[in-house]
């Protein structure tokens, strides 16, 4: 029988551009290979949960092969810490597995909510990239669908220069089937935490430079609405897993156990109004005012981790028009660029409600893996009529500085910005025609930026 | 000391996207597993899956509904995987082929008729014996809200899920005295590869989790029949409610 297929609108979590896509959702191995061998739809794009924010895994008049129910661990090695798994299981779900057996995500960026798949084809990042590198770096090997119907098996001895265009390669060079990951053991479901007040961009870099390598993770919200003299005014994050002599009382009886708040919710799309430039100042001072620079707090790894996902759909708060995120490295030579982007942003006054910056360590072999060594910042912007002209002059200023921006978050870049950030990108595209010579694998992000063909 | 007694469950069908969700359950519970099906590269898959997950023991053994003969070595074998009979076992599989193909294509008909009611029967009565003689055990059957009345546009299916309903209430009354119980379960829509692509409203479609937490609740109590969702009793209340000189005349 084959497989049934449906019309829905799909936008990237910043929820801009709707497109009308084919979706598909294979419960069956077979039911994917068939689907890639099939000639269903033009052109068809895998997709995890959709928290990429633009238009990465959309596929506009086009196929999309929601992954979801793909979601089968296969093996689990105790002493060595390694899953196999399909590639449609979640972080969140590796975690409420394993968390209670000692292991941790060896990395995960701002949400739970993502795959093992997306998770590999975004080369996602976290907090511990200073120290860790990227989530691919904790890949064993994995499994590639390709549009022929053969499975490559891609590691560092097998098939290399797949498995280092795969990852951060955003679905163009074939459909990730399983994956091998290394977890990581911890002995708590707690951080330690220590904040640090600073007032200036200045003040935030140099304690990160100072401090950063005493802490697996390390983050700095940034207030970007404050200007002048208080311009990156910042609280610092730092932290690491909490062993068992850190905790006191129930925790350290029940050191996996935290208490579950009940899961909030954005019920509907909020009016345009509700982010504007004075909530936003409001938040951020408050912000600001409650973290005062403390030294090792506890909390459980979801406060620390994954405090938005305590809000499900909290990308409702933009409205039906949606946000671009933006997310910019820059070599840490170039301080300069980060100091005009955080300048022209609070004389623009546009709100952004999450606003991160950290520091990179060193690049990996992926070829359009997004961080390199330097710093990252990355904000929130609510999608207005002159939001497009505003992030092309951002992507100026970073390639002005030799910086570049994150394909997972990108909705509005050119494909000249594209290539000029990515040096490798012909290489990319040299591996993606050999693995898909008829052209079976697209989206609109890859259409957009000139990605394949 | 003498270790915890760990409760088992067989399910027959385990690659459909409801029986998946009610193993998965009965793992969350902590029960060992045997979970049977046709296509043993992804009972195989499940298995492991569940086996990962939940840290408990979960086999995969090749199962056809259709191969009459074969259900007999069957039960030797699940008892053979987990050294001793299973508690219990979910029913799961079967077939249904188009209405329009099945009007003129008799071996469609022959192939519903093989796996939704000879095929159940045959594996039922198998374990029904085994059940009956231990005195305990539990049986959860997925027969079909198509059994409860017949509607032109699927009525053969339907024909063969009235009969699974019917057997299934004889079997419950004679498996009570032996201390078994035989629920019924009649699922609405789900949200699987059975619903996917249908122009359906949303409230209406149970997520797979919650209709495999239904399934488990049901049978834990050893409900006589339950719908998947719940409301789908009302619905089906109200369906059978209707007076057959209205029913006709009505395009359902």
């Amino acid at each position: 029988m084959a497989e049934a297929n449906m019309q829905q609108t799909l936008t990237g979590w910043g929820g801009m551009n709707p497109e009308t896509c084919d979706v598909f959702r294979p419960e069956k191995r077979r039911a994917l290979s068939d689907l890639i061998q099939a000639k269903h739809s033009d052109t068809i794009i895998a997709r995890g949960l959709g928290r990429s924010y633009g238009d990465t895994s959309v596929n506009g008049g086009k196929g999309v092969i929601n992954m979801t129910r793909l979601n089968r661990m296969l093996a689990f090695d105790p002493e060595e810490g390694m899953l196999e798994c399909e590639a449609g299981v979640s972080l969140a779900e590796i975690i409420e597995t394993f968390l209670p057996r000692g292991f941790f995500v060896p990395v995960t960026p701002g949400t739970k909510f993502v795959t093992v798949g997306g998770a590999i084809a975004n080369d996602v990042h976290g907090k511990n990239h200073h120290c860790d590198g990227t989530f691919c770096e904790f890949v064993d090997y994995f499994t590639l669908l390709i549009p022929n119907g053969d499975i490559l098996t891609c590691s560092r001895d097998e098939n290399e220069d797949v498995f280092w265009a795969t990852a951060g390669g955003i679905g163009l060079t074939g459909i990730i089937l399983t994956a091998c990951i290394r977890l990581l053991p911890v002995e708590s479901a707690y951080m330690v935490t220590d904040y640090t007040q600073c007032t200036h961009l200045d003040a935030a870099l140099e304690t990160m430079a100072a401090s950063d390598q005493d802490y697996q993770y390390s983050v700095a919200w940034v207030d970007c609405l404050a200007k002048g003299k208080n311009l990156g005014r910042s609280v610092l994050m730092q932290g690491n897993h909490a062993g068992v002599e850190h905790l006191s009382g129930d925790r350290k009886e029940a050191p996996f156990t935290i208490k579950k708040g009940l899961p909030k919710m954005v019920p509907v799309q909020c009016p345009p109004f509700v982010l504007n430039s004075l909530s936003v100042q409001a938040f951020n001072t408050a912000f600001y005012a409650l973290h005062p620079t403390a030294e090792g707090s506890i909390t459980d790894y979801n406060s620390y981790f994954y405090p938005l996902d305590a809000i499900h759909h909290w990308n409702r708060l933009y409205g039906k028009s949606g946000f671009a995120q933006f997310q910019a490295t820059l070599p840490f030579e170039s301080k300069q660029g980060l100091v005009t982007m955080l300048e022209r942003l609070a004389k623009s006054r546009r709100a952004s409600f999450l606003a991160v910056l950290k520091t990179f360590g060193e690049q990996n072999p992926g070829l359009l893996s997004h961080p390199m060594k330097g710093y990252t910042l990355t904000l929130d912007l609510p999608n207005r009529s002159d939001l497009t002209p505003f992030l092309h002059e951002l992507d100026r200023v970073l390639l002005d500085h030799g910086g570049r921006l994150y394909l997972a978050k990108d909705a509005v870049a050119t494909a000249e910005t594209i290539a000029a950030m990515y040096p490798r990108l012909d290489e990319f595209k040299a591996i993606q025609r050999r693995l898909d010579p008829k052209g079976v694998l697209s989206s609109t992000m890859a259409r957009r930026l000139g990605l394949v063909g | 000391m003498m270790s915890e007694f760990q409760q088992s469950v067989v399910i027959l069908g385990s690659t459909s996207g409801i029986v998946r969700a009610t193993a998965e359950a009965y793992a969350a519970a902590g029960f060992s597993l045997v979970l049977a099906a046709r296509d043993d590269e992804e009972n195989e898959i499940l298995a492991a899956d569940l086996g990962v997950r939940y840290d408990t023991p979960c086999h995969a053994v090749h199962f056809d509904g259709t191969d009459f003969s074969s259900h007999a070595a069957f039960v030797q074998e699940c008892e053979a995987c987990l050294g001793t009979n299973p508690t219990g076992l979910i029913l799961g599989f079967g077939y249904m082929a188009e209405q329009k193909i099945a009007e003129s294509d008799i071996t469609e008909v022959q192939k519903m008729v093989d796996a939704n009611l000879t095929g159940a029967i045959s594996i039922l009565e198998q374990f029904a014996a085994v059940f009956e003689t231990r005195g305990s055990g539990f049986m959860g059957v997925l027969s079909s809200v198509a059994g409860d009345r017949g509607k032109q546009s699927n009525y053969i299916y339907g024909a063969t899920k009235a009969g699974l309903t019917c057997y299934l209430e004889g079997l419950r009354v004679r498996l009570f005295k032996a201390n078994v119980t035989v629920t019924t379960i009649q699922p609405g829509f789900v949200d699987t590869k059975m619903t996917y692509g249908l122009p359906l409203p949303g409230p209406l479609v149970a997520t797979p989790k919650q209709a495999g937490d239904a399934i488990y609740r049901a049978v834990s109590q050893g409900k006589n029949e339950v719908y998947v969702p719940f409301f789908w009793r009302y619905i089906m209340m109200i369906i059978k409610s209707v007076p057959r000189w209205q029913f006709k005349k009505m395009s359902m």
